[in-house]
């Protein structure tokens, strides 16, 4: 079947929390926590097992260090741009980035690849899935991840996270954050079509003077074989507290396998031919 | 201005996304640097409560600059009447207009009116009642047509020269002083605004309670307004001032009223000095010229509605059954009068007075001294259990043992739980149908009401008392759905759009007559169950019909996209261009035509002069766009309906740490106050003991006063406690920490806030010094999942004098570090 996917496009998100809500209503997932954080906006920190969405709000001014509420990510500040000074002709020499993360629904997924018990599987929709009563609880999936994205929720020993609404999916119906979204900010849809719906509207913004905007995770030879839930971002990815080159993190297994494998094989050989030798 | 869309009115908002995309330049200006800044195309930071210097800058800035649409304004604005010659400006009285009686702390507006007409005595409300109370809808004059006018626009007292002369000293430079704006930042968004509003081009203002809540509020909203008809964006498509409504169908409860002076479709309230009898409502309340010429066919087919069978000509229609106000009955003097122990009974619904209105512990105070009290709301609010877990139990200076009132709290119905219509800011009405059943007892507002009317009406059956007639006597016949006995919300939609003398739903209100013959119970609702269809559910998709989009929902009046569409046209009934062309005459059919409803009468040719003796709308001439004026003009200037000046003026908020540098006058002189211990102001040495100005916002996460979302874990996570907003220079200054605890002080209480430090809130320049502005989420009380203190403690009854709104967009404030004290 045809692959489908987010396009999720930042420079129309209004930061209204909509998706956040709209997945926990339609999946039942519980609050988070009800904790001040003091990081802008943005009281729910990260996506886990209890938000599938997250939406980050980060205020950069322009120039000098980055205000208390929002700590600059990974110790970086971006400082003046062309696509801050694009973006934000007012006064206030402050923009306000906002945009909502979800799983990235990768080609090639880790969190698949180490799952022993196949709970985790690839749909007929090519997303990634946990089945829950499949779910033992092992939790090999969670350092697997890239993005830091599926977790255990400790009430029920089970990983969690964004199902692309597998369930709506099956009945033709779009997904709950997408269909919340009050701007169409996250898109939703074959992802090939949307992969040319972003390479127009990066167009139309380039043109603007937005010469940073650009696409994370619409490059299918980026280190997880692209996204299917990919982003159009207006400032480098740590920026929002995304990794700027994630690595599928079984992608050495195969040669440490055949180190591991080579090496065995030596042992044997060398086992073998310590008992063949004649005495 | 005044608004913060993206993040109050984010469904809406994403048309205005839709527009930046296809080109649309967004200007955003507020105090605070918000969602809706952020995707903005241009940002411009004022001082809150200064916005009348900014748009008086504007208005000064089109007029110097000669940047007004000049046929526009020549032909469809009062700008060419003269004037009175005793009236004086502002600019003669160091900030007051002529007639202001500093006894009654009143203005007499007889010289504002036209020269050569009488004033109107509607207008003159304000002989039995100190703050005077609004005319339902304010603007009718004794004439049509302003007795001298000069098409020139030279003579002296003309209103375009008095226009001029109001606003000459509103320069950039003032904003820079005012306003805390830069000189170059103002200037950039003046010539925006001119550079899009001509022929080809066309300007919207969005404002929202940014504006209103201001003891100027009304003329925030007229200083808009004559922008936006000097730039000619008045009835053209892409114009209009917009006003974003606070909950689904705010706009709604004015048309069809929960307010004390006004009856459904803008028709005052009888008043028992004024209007003793029916002919002397019909008297007052009778235009000579435009659609008000028919307010006895309205007002009438409104008694038939209420009152059925019983209203007949004999009895004036049941007149006397009707409440008649004697002065100010608004909300707030109502509250003021509780505290008291004036007030027996009080019914809230749909609102959280304890927390949501502007000086809570009054509110509290007074609703203590109530008999009985009914709550009527989705969850058990603040509202409800003040009397037992309020802040001033807490402190001991209210005891429940004490409080005598008694409170009944009924669970109500979602809307998702009820048939109704929403009414929204385009006037737009939109039903909704009941999805699922009301659990347990929950009930509709409909049920609640009809209910009780039900239970009233048996226990008064039989009564030979006079006074109990106008309920005995009431038409209270909705069919009933249902086991709960549902009244069926259809059947009143049906009464509020009217019935003919053949029991079939009339088209609209021009079918409505004075004779008791029609029943209506809202006027400019008519036509909404025409054909005995609810047109209010239509839906039809937007691919299956025209960007205008007549057959989704419906649109008072009479459909109506856009109000006063005959302005989208010139004199003679051309487009102004091509590409702005919504409503034209079309010569061969001898009609008014186009995309949307013409909103004129529809064969009344544009060179069409009225005849002598003509009356309503067929005195209005055929190039009069502005149908609901009795002269048929877009008004500049407001000679009669506003109780504050015909015109609007910079006055400081009540509370300000600044002097106005304009006038002598610090302060709006007509605003209403209410001087006592439970309600101080600080008006003394301001700036030392309350330095910083303080304003109210909502956030996306939750809903006003926080009914509908606080008690909701999917919300409450999301902004999970009550919090204050300062820039990093105030904190530093105050040793303010981001994350921790901050008391806010203010003339009438202490409040503590978590404290998030941001780049967004910035000191302003202001008077050559800089000011710093707290910010003050005002969701919070005691009560749900997240709780907090409320931000409306703070604040004082200090009010708009023509609404009676109170100021909580500006006051003044201390902020320190810390959680308050405690008892």
């Amino acid at each position: 079947m045809t692959r489908m996917g987010f396009f999720t496009d930042t420079s129309i998100c209004i930061g209204c929390k909509a998706c956040e809500v709209a997945c926990k209503e339609w999946n039942d997932v519980p609050d988070d926590g009800l904790n001040f954080l003091g990081t802008s906006y943005d009281n729910t920190g990260a996506l886990g097992a209890d938000t599938w969405r997250h939406v980050a709000f980060v205020e950069r001014p322009r120039g000098g260090s980055a205000p208390p509420s929002s700590p600059p990510v990974n110790g970086q500040d971006a400082g003046s741009s062309p696509a801050a000074d694009a973006l934000d002709t007012g006064s206030a020499g402050v923009r306000w980035l906002m945009s909502s993360d979800v799983c990235k629904h990768c080609t090639h997924a880790a969190c698949l690849d180490v799952c022993p018990t196949g709970a985790l599987f690839r749909t007929e929709f090519d997303t990634v899935v946990v089945q829950q009563d499949v779910c033992n609880g092992c939790g090999y999936c969670v350092p697997a991840c890239p993005f830091g994205v599926i977790d255990k929720r400790e009430s029920d020993g089970r990983v969690w996270k964004c199902t692309l609404c597998y369930d709506r999916l099956k009945s033709d119906m779009t997904p709950a954050c997408a269909k919340a979204c009050p701007t169409q900010s996250i898109q939703f849809g074959p992802l090939d079509e949307l992969r040319d719906r972003a390479a127009g509207r990066l167009g139309v913004l380039r043109e603007a003077g937005v010469s940073e905007a650009h696409l994370y995770g619409a490059d299918d030879n980026d280190g997880v074989g692209g996204f299917g839930a990919f982003f159009l971002l207006l400032d480098a990815p740590e920026v929002y507290g995304l990794p700027p080159d994630p690595v599928v993190t079984t992608r050495d297994l195969p040669r440490m396998w055949r180190a591991a494998a080579g090496a065995a094989l030596a042992l044997v050989g060398a086992v073998a031919a310590a008992c063949a030798r004649p005495r | 201005m005044g608004s913060n869309m993206a993040e109050c009115h984010p469904v809406g908002f994403q048309w205005v996304m839709e527009a930046k995309a296809r080109g649309a330049r967004v200007i955003h200006v507020d105090p605070r640097f918000t969602r809706t800044s952020a995707l903005a195309d241009t940002f411009v930071a004022l001082r809150a409560g200064s916005d009348i210097a900014f748009l008086g800058a504007i208005v000064n800035h089109i007029l110097t600059t000669g940047r007004e649409f000049r046929e526009y304004v020549a032909a469809y604005t009062n700008a060419s009447a003269i004037i009175s010659e005793d009236y004086e400006d502002t600019e003669d009285l160091d900030g007051l207009f002529s007639g202001w009686d500093p006894e009654t702390q009143t203005y007499d507006p007889t010289s504002w009116q036209y020269a050569g007409m009488p004033a109107a005595p509607s207008a003159g409300t304000k002989e039995s009642s100190p703050q005077g109370e609004a005319h339902g809808y304010g603007s009718k004059l004794e004439g049509a047509e302003p007795p001298a006018t000069d098409p020139t626009l030279e003579h002296p007292r003309c209103v375009f020269q008095i226009l001029k002369r109001h606003f000459a000293r509103y320069t950039p430079e003032l904003v820079e002083e005012v306003c805390g704006v830069p000189k170059a930042r103002f200037l950039e968004v003046a010539e925006a605004l001119c550079d899009n509003s001509n022929r080809e081009r066309t300007s919207a203002i969005c404002y929202a309670v940014g504006w209103t809540q201001h003891t100027v509020g009304v003329q925030y909203i007229r200083t808009a307004a004559i922008i936006q008809l000097l730039l000619g964006n008045m009835g053209r498509p892409g114009g209009g001032i917009l006003a974003l409504r606070g909950h689904a169908s705010i706009q709604g409860s004015t048309d069809i009223p929960t307010l004390y002076n006004i009856l459904p479709g803008y028709m005052p309230m009888p008043h028992a000095a004024r209007h003793g009898t029916l002919d002397d409502y019909i008297a007052a309340n009778t235009a000579p010229a435009g659609f008000w010429g028919h307010a006895d066919a309205y007002f009438i087919s409104l008694l038939k509605a209420w009152w059925g069978d019983a209203a007949t000509a004999d009895n004036d229609y049941c007149y006397d059954y009707l409440p008649f106000i004697t002065g100010d009955h608004s909300s707030y003097r109502t509250i003021v009068d509780m505290a008291d122990g004036k007030v027996p009974g009080f019914f809230v619904l749909g609102q959280n007075p304890a927390v949501g209105s502007a000086n809570g512990k009054l509110h509290r105070a007074a609703l203590a001294e109530l008999e009985w009290l009914v709550v009527r709301d989705l969850v058990e609010i603040e509202t409800a259990t003040f009397w037992k877990d309020g802040p001033e139990i807490d402190t001991g200076e209210l005891r429940t043992a004490d409080i005598g009132t008694e409170v009944f709290f009924l669970p109500a119905a979602a809307h998702t739980e009820k048939d109704g219509s929403f009414t929204q800011t385009q006037r737009m009405l939109q039903w909704h149908h009941k999805a699922v059943e009301p659990e347990g007892d929950c009930r509709s507002e409909l049920w609640f009401y009809w209910h009780l009317g039900r239970i009233i009406r048996e226990k008064l059956a039989g009564s030979t008392d006079a006074r109990d007639r106008p309920v005995l006597d009431l038409a209270w016949d909705y069919p009933l759905l249902g086991q709960t006995g549902e009244p069926d919300a259809e059947a009143v939609l049906r009464e509020i759009n009217g019935v003919g003398p053949d029991g079939r739903t009339v088209g609209g209100y021009t079918e409505l007559k004075a004779d008791g013959s029609t029943a209506c119970g809202c006027w400019i609702y008519s036509g909404c169950y025409a054909d005995e269809v609810n047109q209010p559910a239509r839906r039809k998709p937007a691919s299956e019909q025209d960007r205008v989009a007549l057959e989704w929902g419906w649109a008072w009046p009479a459909n109506r996209r856009i109000l006063y569409n005959r302005a989208s046209a010139d004199p003679s009934g051309r487009p102004w261009s091509e590409r702005k062309r919504l409503v034209w005459w079309d010569g061969d059919a001898q009609r008014w035509t186009g995309h949307d409803v013409p909103d004129f009468v529809i064969d009344k040719p544009p060179d069409y002069e009225p005849p002598e003796g003509a009356e309503a709308e067929h005195a209005l001439r055929g190039d009069e766009p502005f149908i609901m004026q009795t002269d048929g003009k877009g008004w500049l200037f407001v000679p009669s309906g506003l109780v504050d000046g015909p015109l609007p003026t910079h006055y400081e908020p009540h509370e300000s740490p600044f002097s106005n540098p304009l006038y002598a006058q610090q302060a709006n002189p007509a605003r209403q106050t209410y001087r006592r211990r439970d309600n101080r102001y600080n008006n003394g040495n301001g700036a030392v003991d309350y330095p910083f100005v303080m304003t109210t916002y909502r956030l996306t996460e939750h809903h006003t006063a926080g009914g509908m979302s606080r008690f909701l874990a999917r919300l409450s996570e999301l902004q999970p406690e009550m919090f204050c907003e300062v820039s990093p220079a105030l904190a530093a200054e105050r040793g303010l920490v981001n994350g921790g605890w901050a008391t806010i002080t203010s003339a009438r209480s202490a409040i503590e806030a978590r404290v998030l430090v941001t780049e967004r809130v910035k000191p302003l320049r202001v008077q050559g010094r800089d000011l710093h502005q707290v910010g003050l989420p005002y969701h919070w009380g005691w009560k749900g999942l997240s709780t907090g203190d409320a931000a409306n403690d703070l604040f004082p009854l200090a009010l708009d004098p023509n609404v009676h709104i109170q100021e909580v967009k500006a006051a003044t404030c201390d902020i320190a570090p810390g959680r308050r004290a405690r008892a």
